[in-house]
């Protein structure tokens, strides 16, 4: 499998205040990895930095093999890379049904349609005129992926997706998941709840302070060598 | 009393008149939170293109406005992209500075290239036509002006809630950051808005410069009572603002009434006593 993405020494800071350090990170076409880390080891930043929202230099972050470290996040969006951030974010003027079809607005083809994203979370459907911000936690967070997928992106970044829902919730939508990059999208899933993103991924990076800690298959890496990596102890 | 109530419809159509002043000026500031100084100054400039164009094609105003509309359309969106995009940002002082050297600039443009002579567009036999509705005589002219700002009003709602353009206005107006992952350049999305703006004021100048003389130096004056409609109706609401231009134009038509040099002055005291009582205007936008 060939690397879709490929971070290669990623900086990124916040004016003074460095946030990722030198960061190697590579995704295959088809692939799910899990990034985990504490608060403050910058997974959002690494999401920020990948969606565009932060501008880098050019070749530290390549896409299909094309340099797209300094472009806009409108146009990295145009290249089939979407992301649900942290905290859902929906547009609160816009009703529910206006908030997916601003995500189709990069007008890319493929499955994900209006149709398709009421059958993956039919309560939507229910609600399509109400104002987004009449949801429920959990609903909006749907409408955030459901806004992501109308882009019919090749990679997906999901921030934190489980922050903030019931349990009950977020089994509902991890169990979405597979429904989602089963059709061979490519998807980065942050996660501060370790199980659930490890039990969709097969491939994890654990993150601390801005660098990678750990690497390796889901599988293959044990619970002491994450708890390790993800409070920088024993080792 | 017909006088008086004569007074008050006339009021009412000039109060249209300054709906279309303020609808751009309202729309600007709901899409990208930019406070435009130069605004009264672009309609003035918007008359005195279509000042030209009526003099070198020999054509009416009306007919001057399909060429008006477009180049003010893309005035505004060279301007965005060119000058005022690179103002917006956290501080809310570099727009406004830089609008208003901007009204600075066109209106001493306007001076060098016009002179300082009050200039009129001549609609010809429409100008004076009126109508007799029971006593009260209304001139064709403001009713179709009044009628016109419906229309423009009614058409803005419609490109906000009902196109997908729209969308794009209001999720730009949400959250910049998000709507640019959305795939929305905000650079484009802030150009074309002004753009819409400009086409809005390019009318308003037009009509502006068919009811009254004009010279390059009555711009402010026009910027005031834009936002004074805006501050009346209440923000973000273009429906408020149309009945924020018709309180504003019924206080000046009384006041003008009571004493012709209290006209502009009554206008003002209107707005000052809504401002006092209902600081958010008469009909604020619900936030949700």
């Amino acid at each position: 499998m060939s690397d879709l993405l490929t971070l290669t020494a990623l900086d990124a800071h916040y004016g003074d205040f460095q946030a990722l350090y030198g960061l190697d990170l590579s995704v295959s076409e088809g692939e799910v990895i899990a990034i985990i880390g504490a608060n403050g080891a910058g997974k959002t930043t690494l999401m920020r930095s990948v969606s565009g929202l932060l501008r880098n230099a050019p070749d530290q972050i390549t896409y299909r093999g094309q340099p797209i470290g300094a472009l806009r996040a409108d146009q990295v969006a145009a290249l089939g890379i979407a992301l649900v951030p942290e905290g859902r974010q929906l547009f609160a003027s816009l009703s529910v049904e206006e908030n997916l079809l601003i995500g189709g607005k990069t007008g890319r083809s493929g499955p994900w349609s209006l149709a398709r994203v009421y059958d993956l979370f039919p309560i939507l459907q229910e609600r399509r005129a109400q104002a987004s911000t009449s949801l429920s936690g959990g609903q909006q967070q749907m409408v955030a992926i459901g806004r992501a997928l109308m882009a019919n992106p090749d990679l997906i970044l999901f921030d934190e997706i489980s922050l903030g829902l019931a349990p009950v919730i977020i089994r509902q939508i991890y169990d979405a998941l597979p429904g989602i990059v089963g059709q061979g999208m490519t998807a980065m899933i942050v996660e501060q709840d370790i199980a659930q993103a490890l039990s969709v991924s097969s491939r994890v990076y654990c993150m601390q302070e801005g660098r990678v800690a750990l690497e390796g298959r889901t599988g293959e890496v044990t619970h002491d060598q994450i708890t390790a990596a993800y409070f920088g102890v024993g080792a | 009393m017909i006088e008086w109530t004569g007074a008050i419809v006339q009021g009412v159509l000039l109060g249209g008149l300054y709906a279309l002043f303020a609808a751009g000026l309202s729309l600007i500031f709901g899409v990208m939170r930019l406070v435009n100084i130069a605004h009264g100054d672009l309609i003035i400039l918007a008359a005195y293109l279509g000042l030209s164009t009526t003099v070198l094609l020999g054509v009416h105003p009306f007919l001057a406005l399909l060429l008006v509309m477009p180049v003010m359309a893309a005035i505004g969106y060279v301007l965005q992209r060119g000058v005022l995009n690179r103002t917006l940002g956290p501080d809310i002082l570099p727009p406004l500075l830089v609008t208003f050297g901007l009204s600075v600039i066109i209106q001493n443009a306007l001076l060098e290239t016009y002179t300082a002579d009050p200039r009129k567009l001549s609609g010809g036999a429409i100008d004076t036509a009126s109508l007799d509705l029971g006593g009260i005589s209304l001139g064709v002219l403001p009713l179709l002006t009044f009628g016109i700002a419906v229309a423009v009003i009614a058409g803005l709602q419609f490109i906000f809630y009902r196109t997908s353009l729209g969308r794009g206005f209001r999720a730009v107006s949400d959250n910049q950051d998000i709507a640019q992952l959305m795939g929305l350049n905000k650079a484009h999305v802030f150009g074309l808005a002004m753009a819409l703006a400009l086409a809005v004021v390019a009318i308003a100048g037009v009509l502006l410069g068919m009811r009254t003389s004009f010279d390059p130096a009555i711009g402010g004056g026009r910027l005031i009572f834009g936002f004074e409609a805006v501050i009346i109706g209440g923000l973000g609401n273009p429906w408020g603002t149309l009945v924020g231009g018709v309180i504003l134009g019924v206080a000046q038509t009384i006041g003008a009434k009571i004493d012709p040099g209290f006209q502009i002055l009554a206008g003002h005291i209107a707005f000052l006593v809504v401002l006092a009582v209902r600081p958010n205007g008469l009909f604020p936008r619900v936030e949700h």
